[in-house]
């Protein structure tokens, strides 16, 4: 192998690693503050991926009518759990966040997706139908069922995961579909070439972390997620609802999730259940880091795109085994280092 | 005037044992209340059940509102705080994240007074500021699990053992406090197994015996109860040997 290869090998890694870096992170987030396993993450990469394609296609993407369709899920769900206390005002939020904000995204996206509208309009507009998505699933099929085990959320979340594939392919059809490039253009430095894509994707994968960075660190809410994942009973001591807690986490998953997409879709054929194995390297990224750590999580993510991309090369049938096999040897480190863990209870 | 909180024929259970029977108190304004009891006596459980953590049968109200529909967060809301046993605080966080997080639901800016209004009543918590929660000792976690509950303006306060574990001189000042919270118009209900320091700051007392209260009134008068001395002070009467 000559040096040209293998930094084309490792550029190639670092990209997909950036993106697995910021689903990991996603999943750590959720799994913190929620203790929700989250696989339907790569749906929000296949749906964010593939309503970014339609759009710019100029077709209708389906996901903007189930958008609205899960707010009124959603709505229906405050509606039974508030019936012994109606409150004007909570009604009224709940009408605006679950009905009136999806309705206005469908008819504005009915009415773009009719004139190929530019790019940025296609991403903002993919963005927010996903988060609003992730928002409702959370409203609809988790926060219901908060206060039970880790496996009973495991279950749910591998119930919602099979219900968005089964909607992905009657949405999107069973055809693959490729989106138009964030940033055109590209320039070559010594051997390697760099596309505007790529860039993209370092510069936004790093932007996110340090805004994820500043927004734990230094915003009340931030802070408020934080505190949930380290003590639930003390968060809700000092009067942050867990609930609230649990939107933010499953928004910014969504969104983190939605954005991969459209940063992969101009440079890999996404079909509608592409987002389960991209999801899945996050997770054993997400997994190395323990589910705890966003650092070693980060890190670990970096390693399974390197790995990845060297195995395709030299291997390539066997890709995805040797990028899953990682798993073995570290499971079994951890559970060689730590003592068994008791039983929660919450 | 009525009561501040006032709790009537409650009981909690645990599955089919009941650990509260039949249990009726009153905190009112600017009152220190103290429930005494041994280990085991259900006193824990009920500041739980008070607060929203374990569901209870029978009526609590809280500044005149029934709290049957109210979950923990809303009664923190209103002006509720419990610091449990065990704490609770954010560990892996600094100090100061822990008190501004006790403020999450008070208007910023007056977060902002509150928290000089803690330092000042724990000056300790203001030199480890920037310290973690986790790398604090016993007795500082409890002025940290006490100022956080603070930060949220509660008009009672409900403390669950604060002086387990910790050192006679730190007991003192914890004690020392919470008089200059009653001073400062905050009620406190205090759950103790250290009767007679609890019995000395109080204005009321209960005292609970497995699941029941079984004595209340003045806290003087309790304190002066033969059977309470010999149940609950026998071992700490000043001059008296441990055996």
């Amino acid at each position: 192998m000559n040096t040209t290869i293998m930094l084309f090998l490792m550029q190639d890694g670092i990209t997909n690693g950036a993106i697995y870096a910021l689903l990991g992170l996603a999943l750590v987030l959720v799994f913190a503050v929620t203790r929700v396993i989250l696989i339907p993450q790569g749906e929000f990469v296949t749906y964010g991926a593939l309503t970014y394609a339609s759009l710019a296609a100029g077709q209708m993407p389906g996901t903007a009518k189930l958008a609205l369709a899960l707010g009124i899920g959603a709505f229906a769900f405050d509606l039974i759990v508030a019936r012994k206390a109606l409150h004007g005002r909570l009604i009224l939020r709940s009408v605006v966040t679950n009905i009136v904000l999806p309705s206005i995204v469908l008819a504005l996206t009915v009415y773009f997706a009719a004139q190929k509208p530019p790019v940025a309009i296609c991403i903002v507009l993919s963005l927010v139908i996903v988060a609003m998505i992730g928002l409702y699933l959370y409203r609809i099929a988790f926060q219901p069922l908060a206060h039970t085990s880790v496996l009973v959320l495991l279950i749910a979340s591998v119930g919602v995961h099979l219900a968005l594939q089964g909607l992905g392919l009657l949405f999107f059809g069973a055809e693959g579909q490729r989106g138009p490039a964030v940033l055109s253009g590209a320039f070559t430095a010594g051997a390697l070439r760099f596309t505007g894509q790529s860039l993209t994707v370092y510069g936004i994968t790093v932007a996110f972390i340090v805004g994820l960075w500043l927004f734990f660190g230094l915003t009340l809410y931030g802070k408020a997620l934080r505190a949930t994942a380290v003590n639930r009973l003390g968060a809700r001591l000092a009067g942050i609802r867990t609930t609230l807690s649990g939107q933010i986490a499953f928004l910014l998953a969504s969104v983190i999730g939605a954005l991969s997409g459209i940063m992969i879709v101009p440079i890999t054929t996404l079909y509608y259940d592409s987002g389960f194995l991209i999801g899945l390297k996050g997770f054993v990224a997400a997994i190395i880091g323990g589910l705890v750590s966003y650092p070693l999580t980060a890190v670990a993510a970096l390693v399974v795109g390197l790995v990845e991309a060297f195995s395709s090369f030299y291997a390539s049938n066997y890709k995805e085994v040797i990028v899953f096999m990682l798993l073995i040897p570290v499971l079994l480190l951890r559970s060689l280092a730590a003592p068994a863990v008791e039983e929660e209870k919450d | 005037m009525s009561a501040l909180l006032s709790v009537t024929d409650a009981h909690v259970a645990y599955g089919k044992v009941e650990a509260v029977r039949s249990v009726s108190l009153e905190v009112g304004a600017n009152q220190i209340v103290t429930i005494v009891g041994a280990n085991g006596a259900g006193k824990t459980t009920l500041l739980s059940a008070i607060m929203g953590i374990l569901p209870l049968k029978g009526r609590v109200a809280f500044a005149g509102q029934d709290l049957a529909r109210l979950d923990i967060e809303d009664r923190v809301a209103m002006g509720l705080g419990l610091v449990p046993e065990h704490r609770e605080l954010f560990v892996t966080m600094n100090v100061e994240d822990n008190l501004e997080l006790g403020a999450f639901r008070i208007e910023r800016s007056r977060a902002k007074s509150s928290i000089e209004r803690v330092y000042a009543l724990f000056p300790r918590l203001k030199e480890r500021r920037k310290q973690l929660a986790g790398t604090l000792s016993g007795g500082e976690q409890q002025m940290l699990a006490m100022g956080r509950a603070l930060m949220g303006e509660p008009k009672l306060l409900m403390l669950d053992e604060p002086s387990l574990g910790l050192a006679p001189i730190i007991v003192a000042d914890i004690f020392r406090i919470v008089t200059e919270l009653r001073a400062s118009g905050v009620s406190v209900l205090l759950v103790e197994q250290n009767a007679q320091a609890a019995l000395k700051i109080a204005d009321r007392a209960y005292v609970m015996e497995l699941g029941e209260f079984v004595l209340s009134g003045k806290a003087s008068d309790i304190a002066a109860n033969e059977r309470v001395a010999a149940s609950y002070l026998g071992f700490q009467h000043e001059g008296e040997s441990a055996l």
